[in-house]
């Protein structure tokens, strides 16, 4: 077995090529690791200045900056581009670092489709961003693309939807070559009930995109098609019917967010034993709750369609069903909340984040329970109730764990440690300011302030300035985020192997910064 | 080793993408199964066609019992037709061929085709109500101007839930003018 050495690329095994051939050519899982979080951390820019734009134009009522489509285009392409720009490619990036390093590999099981499913990001951004320059505008109508208000788009409407294709197609080839890494790469002995967390719920992530980005490929597709070949899946005059686009996105839409949040449980589950000092609480019960919240997450799509005209029977059951998901949620927070008990603690930057994680996610997690409860959702349904849910769930959920791992793995990665006092200031900065912005729009939603709109009444001003001011303060302090990560990578004190003193795991035993190919020689696990 | 490891790998590739392919495919399959799942639950409001001729074999008429029978009629956001059904409501008996009309006007000064989409409400009584000849079978074409009375022919099935005694039919009349344009 000590000869499973990477001779599949043996001129590349004295480290990498010189000057920009090495990043487009790289089959290498750290350089494509490193591409997908740099691309990653340059949309969470661009989407995060499109929020800006949002959060001006709403500070006070009555328009202000832009121009009303503008502003819907603003709301959607920041949707598209924090989704599939910002997190997806974040999580890819942290699976190409850490999962080759994890399991005893010498790299991923793909190396050419790795490469080829990263460089295929930068297109289709690029063609999604320049559709703010054609004729009719960006899309502007929302994120769901739903008919018929989607078909009225201008001369971008082909190019966002070849965008969503590529991406789709990105993402895909992403997670075969998880799947396929995980299950024929893993060093001798590391069965799968021994794999870290983050692995497990990665492999599950993988699944669900495989399983639902080609039916997002499909609806879009069907969208091009009712505009440009006369077909009419979604067009009534034909015979088709608009809410069955919604059953199709949905079917894509509800998956898609727990493919935003597993591999945010996996990092939570590295880092709080790390600094507890203690063994994750629960291991097994973890896999199974990542599972079974993976299955749930097919069956709850029109929770999303309440409002639609459902038969009651139908409300009752995605009601029921969406509450159950509640359960292996719960069972996860109950696990860290254990591990951390009685441990003994302490609160180094990743760790902020992971307990802010904890918190604030819950917080998402609650107000989506009530917006699961069928009658009330009439009320709450597109009103910023759900725009502060899903941000509660998204940014302080999915993005918070995205900074715990780049702060708790940086110092692996580069050799170097980040200024600790610099990112207990981002954390507190930005946990301060993200509850600014957000927790108010509970009180709007609930007040009625409809989502998706330029101008408001009146009556919703104050709370709309007090969460632009913590809008622009949040934006603010993610400059120092970046700050902070490009200083760590030009140099700093130097970082030991084991880096942190309760972590535990394969890649604390390669050096810090580690070995071009990872496990040349596989490791033994005991 | 590593030569039979990389087989495993492509080995692995090869089943995965055909799930891929199969997922993509499942994404057009939720189309039929939706049309299905909507005509067996009547969900939506699509009514059914059948046969002049066989509705007398089929249906026994009920004459102790009447059921209410509403019209409804609507252009579409952008459609200017002006349509209005020729009488509010009926009073019919299940089981009987009943026929009334419907008028739709042309305003504008260019010749336009309209297509009519039926829905009955409530959702649990469009399964029990059947046309035998209907203006939304086919799709209507007004010249410039023109006024024109078009044909429905109803029957409720006896079969219809006792609870049931009114039910509207709503038509929404969508412009298909350039869809039929593309066609020729
Ligand atoms: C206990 C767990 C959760 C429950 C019960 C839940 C429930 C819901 C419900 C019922 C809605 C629809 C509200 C409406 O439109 O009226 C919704 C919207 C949404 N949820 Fe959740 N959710 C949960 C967790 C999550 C997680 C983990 C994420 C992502 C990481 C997420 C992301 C979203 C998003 C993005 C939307 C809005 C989609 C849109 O309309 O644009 N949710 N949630
Ligand atoms: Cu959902």
């Amino acid at each position: 077995m000590s000869t499973a050495a990477a001779t599949h690329d043996e001129h590349h095994d004295h480290g990498p090529a010189k000057g920009l051939m090495r990043w487009i050519t790289t089959t290498n899982h750290k350089d494509i690791g490193s591409l997908y979080l740099l691309f990653a951390l340059l949309m969470f820019f661009i989407g995060g200045a499109m929020a800006m734009v949002i959060r001006a134009e709403l500070f006070q009522p009555g328009m202000q900056l832009v121009q009303p489509e503008f502003f819907n285009s603003m709301t959607t392409v920041h949707a598209l581009v924090m989704i599939f720009g910002a997190v997806m490619p974040a999580f890819t990036g942290l699976a190409n670092w850490l999962i080759p390093m994890m399991i005893g590999a010498p790299d991923m099981a793909l190396p050419r489709l790795n490469n080829f499913s990263f460089w295929i990001l930068p297109f289709a951004f690029t063609m999604l961003l320049l559709t703010f320059f054609m004729d009719g505008g960006a899309p502007a109508g929302g994120w769901t693309l739903y008919p018929p208000l989607v078909l009225q788009l201008g001369e971008a409407f082909p190019f966002m939807i070849f965008a969503i294709h590529l991406m789709g197609i990105s993402s895909i080839m992403g997670s075969i070559n998880v799947i396929v890494t995980i299950l024929n790469m893993r060093a001798p002995g590391m069965t799968l009930m021994k794999m870290p967390l983050f692995v497990w719920t990665w492999l599950i992530t993988a699944y669900l995109l495989i399983a639902t980005m080609p039916v997002l490929a499909g609806a879009v597709t069907m969208l091009l098609t009712d505009k440009f070949a006369g077909t009419s899946f979604f067009s009534a005059a034909g015979g088709g019917d608009p809410v069955m686009f919604q059953h199709i996105f949905w079917f894509f839409g509800h998956p898609e967010v727990y493919i935003l949040i597993l591999p945010a449980f996996g990092v939570v589950s590295a880092i709080v034993p790390t600094f507890a000092r203690k063994p994750l609480f629960g291991y097994s019960s973890m896999v199974y709750a990542t599972a079974s919240i993976a299955f749930l997450s097919f069956i709850v799509w029109a929770h999303h369609m309440f409002t639609v005209g459902m038969p009651v029977v139908g409300e009752l059951f995605f009601m029921y069903a969406t509450m159950m998901i509640a359960v292996p949620t719960g069972v996860k927070v109950f696990n860290w909340v254990s591990t951390m008990w009685k441990g003994s603690m302490t609160f180094e930057t990743p760790m902020l984040f992971a307990i802010g994680f904890i918190f604030m996610f819950t917080i998402g997690g609650f107000s989506g329970l009530m917006l699961a409860i069928a009658p009330a959702d009439f009320q709450y349904h597109d009103t910023y109730f759900v725009v502060a849910h899903f941000h509660y769930v998204l940014v302080t959920g999915a993005i918070y764990s995205i900074m715990a791992a780049t702060y708790y793995w940086l110092p692996k990665w580069t050799g170097n440690m980040y200024n600790e006092t610099l990112g207990k200031w981002h954390f507190w900065i930005s946990t301060i300011s993200v509850n600014v912005l957000f927790f108010p729009q509970h009180f709007l939603g609930l007040a009625g302030m409809p989502r998706r709109i330029p101008d408001y009444s009146v009556q919703f001003a104050d709370w709309n300035m007090v969460s632009s001011i913590g809008g622009f303060v949040f934006g603010a302090s993610q400059l120092l985020f970046a700050f902070i990560v490009f200083k760590t990578i030009r140099g700093g004190e130097k970082a030991s192997s084991q880096v942190w003193e309760g972590a535990k795991g394969l890649e604390w035993t390669l050096s810090s910064p580690p070995p071009y190919h990872s496990f040349t020689q596989a490791p033994e696990v005991k | 080793m590593a030569d039979s490891r990389h087989k495993a790998n492509l080995i692995s590739l090869a089943r995965i993408s055909v799930v891929v392919v199969a997922m993509f495919g499942f994404g057009y399959l939720l189309v039929p199964l939706y049309n299905v799942f909507c005509e067996i639950t009547g969900l939506n409001g699509k009514t059914g066609r059948v046969d002049e001729q066989a509705v007398a074999a089929r249906y026994h008429v009920d004459k102790d019992r009447f059921v209410t029978v509403q019209f409804v009629v609507n252009a579409n956001q952008g459609m200017p037709w002006d349509v209005r059904p020729a009488q509010r409501e009926v009073k019919v008996h299940p089981g009987e061929i009943y026929a009334t009309t419907f008028t739709a006007r042309n305003p504008t000064a260019r010749d336009m085709v309209g297509q009519a989409v039926p829905s009955v409400a409530p959702n649990v009584a469009s399964r029990y109500f059947n046309k035998t000849e209907c203006f939304c079978f086919t799709q209507q074409t007004l010249a410039a101007g023109e006024q024109k009375a078009m044909p429905l022919h109803f029957v409720v099935d006896p079969k219809l839930p006792k609870n049931v005694r009114t039910l509207t039919l709503a038509y929404t009349f969508f412009d298909v003018s350039e869809g039929a344009k593309a066609v020729n």
